[in-house]
């Protein structure tokens, strides 16, 4: 049962929130959805989370944790501002499509 | 255990990261991505976090993504059209993406004095002494004013959000009324 005890290194930990964030970076390009996009940016915020936490635990550091407090806290604020913006930029266009909510583009 | 505790929801997470890609209608990917949530907030735990997976829970997979299906839903949002991104997407976005990875992985993977990590350590030195504890004492101690900043943040947040939400809808009213005269 020596496989049952076996400790998971924090590299995998720091790779794994690589992989999200990457993810979350590819999800910011391809998706052609306001609210989908949205969704991307919480995936990344998360990714840098996972790391925070993981380098909080190897340096026995607890600022490390505190921090991804106060960016869940922002990104909760950020969230609700988001999705207001959201609402209100489909009431004036009636559509949630990026390339259709081109104002501003040159 | 650690280590098949951490292969299942690593692989949830990906799971759940890659269908959040995939699904072409939102609330699939907003599903998909409190999948996501659910199973860092178990990695938190084994990471010896247990405020935060706590407060990932209730925070991230409760009140924001609550709020994201009440917005696909109340927006009826459909289906979107599938494309692969813009040409500058594609021409930038993509290389851009996988040199970043290639650097983090690079970095990670050479990182020195890296441990691994073990069920039930925690973060104090000093026996008997949990998490929260430590993590309480720093908060409400050295931190009490960034705390308290964080809770005047939020209700500027919920202001500017009604505000966002109802100005819009008050104007649409008032056009109404207009049109009804």
């Amino acid at each position: 049962m020596s496989f049952l005890q076996h400790d998971v290194p924090l590299s995998w930990y720091l790779l794994l929130s690589a992989v999200l964030f990457c993810l979350g970076v590819v999800g910011f390009l391809i998706k052609r959805n306001l609210i989908t996009v949205f969704m991307s940016i919480e995936l990344m915020l998360n990714a840098v989370n996972l790391s925070f936490v993981t380098f909080a635990y190897q340096w026995h550091e607890v600022r490390g944790q505190i921090f991804v407090f106060f960016v869940m806290m922002v990104a909760a604020a950020e969230a609700a501002v988001g999705l207001a913006i959201i609402i209100a930029v489909f009431r004036a266009r009636s559509t949630l499509a990026v390339d259709r909510i081109d104002l501003m583009k040159l | 255990m650690h280590l098949i505790l951490f292969f299942l929801f690593a692989g949830f997470c990906l799971a759940g990261a890659i269908n959040l890609l995939l699904q072409t209608h939102p609330i699939n990917s907003a599903l998909s991505l409190i999948v996501v949530m659910t199973s860092l907030a178990v990695l938190y735990l084994l990471l010896g976090a247990e405020f935060l997976a706590i407060a990932q829970i209730i925070v991230y997979s409760g009140a924001v993504m609550v709020l994201f299906t009440f917005v696909v839903m109340l927006l009826n949002a459909g289906r979107e059209e599938h494309t692969l991104g813009s040409r500058a997407a594609s021409r930038v976005g993509f290389p851009a993406v996988v040199v970043l990875f290639a650097v983090l992985a690079t970095i990670v993977l050479h990182m020195q004095g890296l441990g691994a990590a073990h069920l039930g350590e925690g973060l104090s030195n000093a026996p008997g002494q949990s998490n929260l504890e430590l993590l309480s004492q720093v908060l409400f101690h050295e931190l009490l004013l960034p705390f308290e900043v964080t809770s005047v943040l939020i209700l500027i947040a919920i202001l500017g959000a009604v505000a966002l939400a109802h100005a819009e809808g008050s104007k649409i009213g008032a056009s109404e009324r207009t049109a009804e005269k």
